[in-house]
């Protein structure tokens, strides 16, 4: 059967040449990036190569580069990293309500420490208003962490702005780009952040490696204590083959940046017009523009989501759903609960992510295959008889 | 894949969904807020479920759970219905993820309320035409913060893991933030604080 693969977010294939540029650090080039001989100088020199071309991707330097094991652990290092290191400072943090767990969660974790956590609301399409920043800034904030994207919803924050008021009162800014970086392009200089959070496995690079900003002289605590790999700032042998994979996949995203976001937002486009056209009571969620350009979601009223993530699957089409059922917790998507929308309407949460290997062909098979899906599950869902009837009326 | 055959069989295939117009009972579990929501219909005859029919809006657990629960009491005596219990489903099914098993596997709930509104109309008990709701005192929500999922104990104005003010919704009675227009949980507008005199 025909699969459509739409998770984007989830996962994604390598990008061409980059299991072949893994390969050897799997075999010959075996060595440990701190061992003074040949075998560990030549692991080395690969990932300083690698950290290059990351740094490339945001506009960085190559010293202002950790490489870290997921997009979790790079929001750990900042969030925590940054606001125990400025403890003589202040103890505050102001975040975005819609931040990844890996945010909240960290901060919640300072919370237990003494720190004061400050949660920034959001509007109808998650975009975080600075004046709500402005306002939630006191003396005594040493962090603000806001996303420069958010993977469920596709928003794209108003950063630059947001960067410009927490500058002006004194405070550090973090932002996780892991949705974003490679997918739009990214200049930390230009958005003045001192810490930014960006993994391999968002632009079709390997699991296992990612990777956290950090501005010239901004210094973390470190969560991991030991040696002295990735200058002190986080200890442990290196993951040197995902870091290659990602050094690798680095390049070929800043390479295809331009071709990427105007080839993907066409055809997410075409889903963001044409789904909610031939479904009635479907809407987009996020903002329709200010939007990641290969993220499509939709919250679908009456129906579940886990629900049509199965269907969707049956015909061969992968897609991601922000439903309670659909997460482990059971929990409903915060995100979603943020913008205000209420749980029946957030349980019809379902997410399309675009890869590079996604075609128009593709999105044509999905807009067919999708109407029949969300046409059966509501005639078995007691919402919406009960929607018809009050409409009748 | 999370879910057994069975399950997925019964989710893709599900049985006896629809509406009774003439049921002669009617029973609701579940709300859209834990995510899950089921309505049965019987119609009895002669002291046994001579049809069934349901609706649910929920996850794949919920909808296969429902297809099976109508076709195990599907010609059954009300009595063998009664005894029909949310795990003998779950077994049935050849399993259910584990956190599923609570939140989803509320079909036998569901089933039994409709046979409670049945019983309760034939005997007089009970004269609106209102559907009967499975046991929602037993269902009820940890009383949580909306916000951090921390506990609330008692009558806190303020959540004191994430320092978020709380207010009780008077809509659905769920804690809110105070400051917000409208409910986390409902969506309800909240009145902002009566301005003193």
């Amino acid at each position: 059967m025909k699969r459509v693969y739409l998770d984007h977010i989830a996962a994604t294939p390598l990008a061409p040449g980059v299991l072949e540029a893994m390969l050897p650090f799997f075999g010959e080039r075996f060595g440990n990036v701190q061992s003074l001989h040949t075998d560990g100088q030549s692991a080395a020199e690969a990932v300083e190569e690698a950290r290059d071309s990351v740094a490339r991707l945001v506009n960085a330097t190559p010293a202002e580069i950790i490489f870290t094991s997921s997009g979790s652990e790079a929001n750990n290092l900042a969030v925590k990293g940054l606001a125990l290191a400025q403890r003589s400072k202040g103890n505050r943090l102001v975040l975005s309500a819609v931040e990844h767990p890996s945010v909240l969660n960290a901060a919640k974790g300072l919370e237990r420490l003494g720190f004061a956590v400050t949660l920034v609301p959001v509007d109808a399409t998650a975009a975080v208003d600075p004046g709500a920043v402005a306002k939630a800034l006191t003396k005594d904030t040493v962090l603000v962490s806001v996303m420069l994207a958010n993977a469920e919803v596709g928003t794209i924050e108003p950063l630059a702005e947001i960067v410009k008021i927490a500058k002006a009162g004194g405070a550090l800014v973090h932002t996780d780009a892991v949705a974003a970086a490679g997918n739009i392009p990214i200049d930390v200089r230009a958005l003045g952040v001192d810490a930014l959070s960006l993994a391999g496995d968002q632009f079709a690079g390997p699991k296992g490696a990612a990777a956290l900003y950090l501005r010239k002289g901004v210094r973390p605590v470190p969560l991991i204590d030991g040696g002295v790999q990735e200058s002190g700032r986080r200890a442990g042998t290196e993951n040197v083959p995902a870091i290659i994979g990602m050094g690798k996949a680095a390049e070929w995203a800043l390479a295809g940046l331009p071709g990427w976001g105007e080839r993907a937002a066409k055809l997410r486009d075409r889903l963001l017009d044409e789904l909610p056209a031939r479904v009635p009571r479907v809407r987009v969620s996020g903002d329709r523009t200010r939007r990641l350009p290969h993220q499509a979601s939709f919250l679908v009223e009456f129906v579940e989501g886990e629900a049509m993530l199965l269907h969707l699957d049956m015909k061969g089409i992968a897609v991601s759903s922000g439903s309670a059922c659909s997460s482990k917790s059971l929990k409903a998507s915060h995100v979603l609960l943020a913008m205000g929308i209420d749980h029946a309407t957030a349980q019809g949460s379902v997410v399309f992510s675009l890869i590079d290997a996604t075609t128009a062909d593709d999105i044509e098979y999905v807009l067919d295959a999708f109407p029949p899906i969300i046409d059966r599950l509501r005639k078995m869902s007691p919402l919406y008889t009960q929607f018809l009837k009050e409409s009748a009326r | 894949m999370i879910y057994s055959d069975k399950v997925m069989d019964h989710f893709s295939n599900p049985r006896n969904v629809g509406v009774l117009a003439d049921a002669d009972g009617v029973g609701q579990v579940g709300n859209p807020v834990c995510g899950d929501m089921m309505s049965f219909y019987v119609k009895v005859k002669d002291g046994r479920l001579s049809d069934i029919k349901f609706q649910t809006f929920g996850c794949g657990a919920a909808i296969a759970v429902s297809s099976m629960v109508s076709e195990m009491a599907m010609g059954k005596t009300l009595a063998e219905a009664m005894a029909i219990t949310n795990e003998k489903v779950a077994e049935e099914l050849g399993g259910l993820p584990k956190n599923k098993l609570h939140c989803s596997n509320l079909g036998a709930d569901a089933l039994h309320a409709a046979i409670k509104d049945y019983e309760d109309k034939a005997a007089g008990r009970k004269k609106d035409a209102g559907p009967t709701k499975a046991g929602e005192e037993e269902h009820e929500e940890e009383c949580c913060c909306p916000y951090c999922e921390g506990p609330i104990e008692g009558m806190e104005s303020a959540c004191h893991h994430c320092e978020i003010d709380l207010v009780e919704c008077e809509a659905c009675g769920k804690y809110t933030n105070k400051n917000d227009a409208a409910c986390v949980n409902c969506g309800a507008p909240i009145a902002p604080p009566a301005a003193g005199k």
